[in-house]
């Protein structure tokens, strides 16, 4: 069962009642802080909200729902172009590199986009620069092993991250093959030494090739801080896109609007599962109806 | 884009200030401020509404002190009522009068359990006991592999005779809870005195693996289960605590990543959802990264209330 809100009626339920009262307006606000929208974005919505429906003068309760799912999608922007940049150049290959904190979801999306890929029938190398977290490395190679593309890793444990990603991106250029993805380790963006070392490791590979993509993982059942881990991978690494994963559970991740809004990023692709088929584009109209529900 | 509870605060003190007695409209303004506050520091929704009515309800009706002025007693009320709901005094790890102390840890995905594992194994071998690792996660890529290591640097043995998710097959063979098992059967011919059973991630609305750990617990029949969650997760705390709260009827509360900046409204969260004690910190990715949860340092940590106490000294 897709949550729903404490009172255990669902939005959509109550605005279905035939007056828009207060107490509507609160249910509206919950639902959206429940989200995870965050209070500033919740409360800028509601006031834009509330606005239109005195303008129109609406009054019936399915003119309200549609006026909120517009301002959500609009919001969310469609136009933002969500396309992964994993076109191999002339003579080399695009380069992915994936980053976030802890447990978000960065190896299991690595292997997953490498399946997706390699359905397009591109030719696919994984790099294994999370030389910290035990076993880091032979989780990677396992989901290579799984949807069939070669690992490039140290067999040293600690080793310099930025030196295997330099290695995994040489051995795709000398390999031709079409994408190189760069798997790093987790880490929480308030430490300054961790962010320093893949600040490094971008800056290394960009010895080598061009860095097409930059894709910040992002946990789903992550709050408010969510935006301070954007804010800060994208000072340090630029991000181009962004992995919404976990959205199999209950949480919403509705921190990603605030995200888009502030940085300009896109949410690219989703997560759905811990298999190897579960991930998918993002859709602004997907997203919002399971906001909203 | 969020100020802090202090900025905001002061502002609203600003006003209250020389007043002798709160106004009803006084009280409202600082409890609007203060349930902001709670949600920007991802406190569950229906969490801030029950605390933010208490506090108010304490607010109208404090006796008007002599040393406090009427803003400060709003301030100590909120800071009484979230250690109070965090937990006056850390509760330990109970342990088994007889046989080995079977320790359960349960969670969502990469919430931190692995890693907690190798912290409490090596947090208790230092206080004299003989933990053993049980590698019950069958299911993530090479979790097996990774409590391996991670025994290993705690210098604690590891019980893990399947080998887990590490070919290319989708779906393991192995049955977790016949590993849970044979792992306290282990404990008991080896004579440690602690088992921690590591079990794999897993999501509140996923009814099967939900019935799986529930079949662990049933079979190992654990004196503690801890509930692992991130510190940084928002609004979905509630959902799943409850969810594993039904599945596992956990005993105790981890919060793991504390070494981050999130606010961690989760602990209030998860703590008054389900009346369950907040035991331990998680505050990195080293073995050592491990301590005693302090309920008045968490609230302060929730609403800024560092600040928030010098600011009333000024109010
Ligand atoms: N339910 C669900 N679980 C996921 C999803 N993506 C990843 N996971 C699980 O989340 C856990 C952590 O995933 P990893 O891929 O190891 O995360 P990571 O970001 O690489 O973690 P670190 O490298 O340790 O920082 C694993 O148990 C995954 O199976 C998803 O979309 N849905
Ligand atoms: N910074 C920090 N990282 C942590 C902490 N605890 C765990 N981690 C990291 O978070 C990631 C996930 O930790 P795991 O121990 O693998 O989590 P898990 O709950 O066992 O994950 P699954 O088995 O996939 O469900 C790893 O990168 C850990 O190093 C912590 O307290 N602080
Ligand atoms: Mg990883
Ligand atoms: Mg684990």
């Amino acid at each position: 069962v897709r949550s729903n809100n404490i009172l255990g009626k669902s939005l959509l339920a109550l605005l279905s009642s035939d007056k828009i009262d207060e107490s509507v307006w609160d249910e509206v606000e919950e639902t959206l802080l429940l989200a995870d929208l965050g209070t500033e974005p919740t409360m800028q919505l509601v006031d834009a909200l509330r606005e239109r429906v005195k303008i129109l003068g609406t009054r019936t309760p399915e003119q309200v729902k549609a006026l909120l799912r517009e301002e959500l999608i609009k919001l969310v922007d469609p136009t933002m172009d969500r396309a992964l940049r994993t076109d191999r150049h002339a003579d080399k290959p695009a380069v992915v590199l994936v980053v976030g904190v802890n447990g978000v979801g960065k190896t299991t999306t690595v292997g997953k986009l490498a399946r997706v890929l390699v359905a397009e029938d591109k030719d696919v190398l994984l790099g294994a620069a999370d030389t910290f977290r035990a076993a880091a490395a032979e989780q990677l190679a396992t989901w290579g092993q799984r949807v069939g593309v070669p690992t490039v890793k140290s067999d040293v444990d600690g080793a310099d991250p930025a030196s295997v990603a330099y290695e995994a991106v040489k051995a795709g250029i000398d390999q031709e093959v079409d994408v190189v993805m760069i798997d790093t380790a987790g880490r929480l963006q308030n430490k300054t030494g961790l962010m320093d070392e893949l600040g490094k490791v971008k800056r290394v590979i960009e010895k080598l090739a061009e860095v097409d993509e930059v894709l910040l993982v992002l946990d789903a059942t992550t709050g408010q801080n969510g935006l301070n881990q954007a804010r800060v991978f994208s000072e340090v690494v630029n991000i181009t896109g962004i992995v919404l994963t976990k959205l199999d559970g209950t949480a919403k991740g509705g921190i990603v609007v605030a995200i888009q809004k502030s940085l300009g990023v896109p949410v690219k692709l989703i997560g759905l599962g811990e298999g190897a088929d579960d991930l998918a584009p993002f859709e602004v109209e997907g997203f919002v109806d399971a906001l909203l529900n | 884009m969020f100020n802090s509870l202090s900025d905001r605060l002061t502002a609203t003190f600003k006003n209250l200030r020389g007043k002798g007695r709160l106004t009803e409209a006084d009280v409202d303004a600082t409890v609007r401020e203060i349930r902001r506050a709670l949600l920007d520091a991802d406190v569950a929704v229906p969490v801030v509404r029950e605390f933010t009515a208490r506090v108010r309800e304490r607010a109208l009706g404090a006796e008007v002190s002599g040393a406090l002025n009427p803003s400060q007693q709003i301030v100590k009320i909120v800071n009484e009522e979230l250690v109070e709901i965090l937990g006056g005094e850390t509760r330990r790890i109970r342990l088994a009068k007889t046989g080995p102390t079977i320790i359960m840890l349960a969670g969502l995905q990469g919430a931190g359990k692995t890693t907690l594992a190798g912290k409490l194994a090596k947090w208790l071998k230092a206080q004299g006991h003989s933990p053993l690792l049980v590698a019950c996660d069958l299911q993530r890529p090479n979790a097996v592999t990774q409590l391996q290591v991670v025994g290993n640097r705690a210098g604690v043995p590891v019980f893990a005779p399947h080998p887990g998710a590490t070919s290319e097959l989708e779906h393991p063979a192995g049955d977790p809870v016949a590993v849970a098992r044979a792992g306290v059967e282990e404990a008991r011919q080896k004579l440690h005195d602690v088992v921690i059973v590591d079990t794999a991630g897993r999501l509140g609305v996923d009814a099967e693996m939900m019935e799986q750990a529930s079949e662990i617990r049933r079979a190992i029949v654990p004196n503690e289960v801890l509930f692992v969650i991130d510190a940084m997760i928002g609004q979905d705390a509630v959902n799943t605590a409850v969810a594993f709260d039904e599945g596992v009827n956990f005993t105790g509360i981890v919060l793991s990543k504390l070494d981050g900046d999130a606010r961690g409204g989760a602990a209030l969260s998860v703590a008054s959802v389900t009346g369950k004690p907040v035991m331990f910190a998680s505050t990195g990715e080293g073995v050592d990264d491990f301590e005693l949860f302090h309920p008045d340092r968490m609230a302060s940590r929730i609403l800024d209330m560092g600040d928030v106490l010098t600011l009333i000294e000024q109010a």
